[in-house]
């Protein structure tokens, strides 16, 4: 039988479990998350620096930047939990950023950046492309070069999360026919070169990014060698933090429909009392447990040749599949109310819809996981 | 909590791996029950009853069971060894599941000191044979409205009524019993009361009930006046359904302290992974149908996440939230995934899932259309799918009752 991965917990992830959960609880009542989904920003940029006084942004930074050194498996319990509190902010963004520069940056970019992401500065990744394509290394924008020892850019990314907050941005490109990676600092940006794009999770702010003819230097590519590492390192870390907040929002999705359950009365009964009702959202339990196991496994077995892959990619498909069944089952349970702006049940289904959308959904990971396991 | 030597452990199962590779017959020359519930035939019973003894008599099984009550006295992760070990050789099942999984655990946690003395090592050794009398025909999913009725008479008590679904109820010397002592209580569940009932008595009958597979499994036992003693009764008159739902827990494996060993071969989803191997559609291999690859990749990952689950409750800080929640589900998310397997493993066969056990032409000799019909005894058995999800409701999810 085939390793497909296993739980394991360390005591630095028990540590970010309970510290997070008690943090985001309190930290974003859904009248926050409803005021900053009005907001342009987003964000409460003052959570936002406590989290970097606490060390969060540094988790998975190595101690010689700035960082505390440990890994993806600490952030995990931490994401977990923003995502059960439907959270916003540049945090998964930031800690993909240090993540490429981390894997796959020069000595010289780690050096002068990752302790300022360790701080608390916020940064981001550009991926994705018009063609709209899950594959981390089909790149169509290009880096040039431009005879002065620097580099002229050109296509376009989209869905770049949280730009609008980022000092640097690092994008996918292709540089002498190979997929690379560049560092843009946000200052090298103009203006028009970012677009706020209109997204289908409202706490999230997203962005379409011009890159034709801005200008970096050559310094500013992340060691080439390492490109190809680099972009599936960022696929699969993406899908990881993602699967996490997806497995959050689930647990209290779920938490919110059964209490709903526990106070609505129809016909003299509490509706709870319905099996029509009571089944359907023990069956979301079980994919919410299941896809939780599943995470828990993932976050373990990240760093593990073949086998990580295989677990984040089995995290990611079950936290779409159990995600997506909680909030669509959420709204219905919810009635007429379940048909309104203001029921919660919205807000958790159109983060699942995000979630899928951005690195992959569970029909594209099980395509891949046929190709893995067969 | 006794400590565990790494080397002492490594050591065991290094012996236990010898003495499964040793002993294990894997083709005696008739087809083998994949489950205690599907003994149908004499040549099926003895094969298992003395394959169970021997197993005993060589220390794995049982092995976590006190010394005095004819256990290994060790701690429990040396019978888990010996199990991973019966399992790697595809060692039969145990035969004696109800006396092993149930009734054992069941006298360990609150039985009387007479009663682990009178009954714990036939358990093991397979010397006595449990059934388990519970359903009756017209009470199933309400077990708590059992009408078997139990009156007292000297010292002991005259039983009358039907129990049904009677598991190796042929074979069994004892039953545990749950039947009505008292007819008048405001509240159903306090007139029950608990026995541990011998069958081969004057009034006690069983005839055979023949399931779905066309195979006999179980019967119906009939209680004509039959006359058990007292000494049988588990904790007082009327609080039996305590000790019926306790019962119930070990049977769910929602909770600990079963002898080892395991009493039903699933069929898991890398089996059916093998089979879609062999398997071809339109003369191409049936892996290459991209709908049937989803669904294969599905069932590796449920069988995955079920095989997660149970490692996760072993960290309290990841099962905080529900504690009880993965192991009162359990049983629901396993049998149902168990049932929707082989039913797709059929579907994998194509034109071949026409055939039946006996058919040469059948894959596998049949054994995925049979492994389907009898999956349905564990969807239904021990609690439909629907009571449990009723009990994962109330009691995980704090629902209203139904």
């Amino acid at each position: 039988m085939q390793d497909l991965g296993r739980i394991g917990f360390s005591e630095d992830q028990a540590v970010m479990l309970d510290v997070a959960t008690d943090f985001c609880l309190q930290r974003s009542p859904v009248s926050t998350i409803r005021r900053l989904m009005e907001d342009e920003l987003g964000h409460d940029p003052a959570v936002w620096k406590e989290m970097g006084e606490l060390g969060w942004l540094g988790v998975a930074i190595p101690e010689a930047f700035g960082g505390s050194g440990l890994s993806l498996a600490e952030v995990v319990p931490m994401v977990e939990q923003m995502g059960r509190r439907l959270m916003s902010g540049p945090f998964i963004s930031t800690t993909l950023a240090a993540q490429a520069l981390v894997v796959g940056g020069t000595e010289a970019q780690k050096l002068a950046i990752l302790p300022r992401l360790a701080e608390g500065t916020a940064a981001t990744v550009a991926l994705a492309e018009p063609d709209f394509d899950w594959e981390p290394d089909t790149v169509a924008c290009q880096a040039q070069d431009a005879g002065d020892g620097s580099l002229i850019l050109s296509g376009r990314k989209v869905l770049v999360g949280d730009a609008g907050l980022a000092s640097w941005i690092i994008a996918s490109v292709r540089y002498r026919n190979s997929p690379a990676l560049v560092l843009i600092a946000r200052s090298a940006l103009p203006d028009a070169a970012l677009r706020r794009e209109t997204v289908i999770d409202e706490t999230r702010r997203s962005f379409a990014l011009d890159l034709d003819g801005v200008k970096v230097a050559k310094d500013d590519l992340l060691d080439l060698d390492l490109a190809g590492t680099t972009l599936m390192h960022l696929h699969l870390a993406a899908n990881l933090l993602g699967a996490a907040d997806m497995v959050g929002g689930t647990q209290s999705c779920i938490d919110y429909t059964v209490d709903y359950l526990k106070t609505r009365t129809q016909f003299g009964r509490l509706i709870g009392s319905y099996q029509a009702l009571k089944h359907p959202i023990v069956d979301a339990y079980c994919k919410y447990e299941q896809a939780r196991s599943h995470l828990y496994a993932a976050a373990n077995c990240f760093g593990e040749q073949g086998v990580g892959e295989i677990a984040v990619r089995m995290a990611k498909a079950a936290a779409d599949k159990a995600y997506s069944f909680a909030a669509d089952r959420a709204i219905q349970f919810h009635g007429g109310f379940g048909f309104t702006y203001d029921c919660d049940a919205q807000l958790y289904r159109r983060r699942a819809i995000w979630h899928a959308a951005n690195h992959g959904d569970a029909g594209f990971h099980k395509a891949k996981l046929a190709k893995l396991l067969f | 909590m006794q400590t565990v030597d790494p080397k002492d452990l490594a050591a065991f199962e290094a012996d236990a791996d010898a003495w499964f590779k040793e002993n294990v017959v894997r083709d005696p020359g008739f087809m083998l029950p994949l489950t205690f519930m599907e003994v149908g035939t004499d040549q099926q019973f003895n094969f298992l009853r003395d394959w169970q003894n021997k197993v005993y008599d060589a220390g794995y099984l049982g092995a976590a069971w006190p010394k005095a009550y004819g256990g290994g006295g060790l701690h429990q992760d040396f019978q888990n060894a010996a199990t991973r070990a019966m399992r790697r050789h595809h060692g039969p099942i145990m035969l004696n599941a109800i006396g092993l999984n149930w009734t054992g655990p069941l006298l360990l946690d609150m039985g009387s000191e007479t009663h682990k003395m009178a009954h714990l090592k036939g358990i093991l050794s397979a010397e006595d044979i449990w059934c388990q009398g519970f359903s009756e025909p017209g009470n199933g999913s309400d077990l708590g409205n059992a009408q078997t009725r139990a009156v007292r008479d000297g010292d002991h008590y005259v039983v009358n009524g039907s129990k049904i679904w009677t598991t190796l109820g042929r074979y069994a010397k004892y039953m545990i019993l749950l039947a009505r002592t008292d007819a008048n209580t405001p509240k159903k569940y306090d007139g029950l009361s608990f026995f541990l009932a011998p069958m081969k008595i004057p009034g006690v009958e069983t005839n055979p009930i023949r399931k779905l597979t066309g195979e006999h499994g179980f019967t119906q036992t009939f209680f004509t006046d039959a006359r058990i003693p007292a000494t049988g009764l588990m904790g007082v008159e009327g609080g039996g359904w305590k000790v019926a739902m306790r019962t119930l827990e070990f049977e769910r494996g929602a909770r600990g302290g079963q002898a080892g060993g395991y009493v039903a071969v699933g069929s898991n989803a890398f089996d059916v992974l093998d089979l879609a191997r062999r398997m071809t559609r339109s003369g191409k291999p049936v892996l290459e149908d991209p709908q049937v690859a989803d669904q294969m990749v599905e069932f590796l990952m449920e069988i995955q996440a079920l095989s997660l689950n149970g490692q996760r409750t072993q960290v309290p800080n990841l099962v905080a939230d529900h504690p009880q929640g993965i192991p009162l589900a359990s049983k629901l998310m396993g049998t149902e995934m168990s049932r929707r397997l082989n039913e797709f493993a059929i579907r994998l066969t194509g034109a071949r899932g026409a055939y039946y056990v006996g058919e040469s032409e059948a894959v596998d000799q049949g054994i995925w259309a049979r492994a389907y019909l009898n999956s349905f005894s564990a969807t239904i058995g021990g609690g439909t799918s629907q009571i449990q999800a009723n009990i994962v409701g109330e009691h995980v999810l704090g629902l209203p009752k139904s």
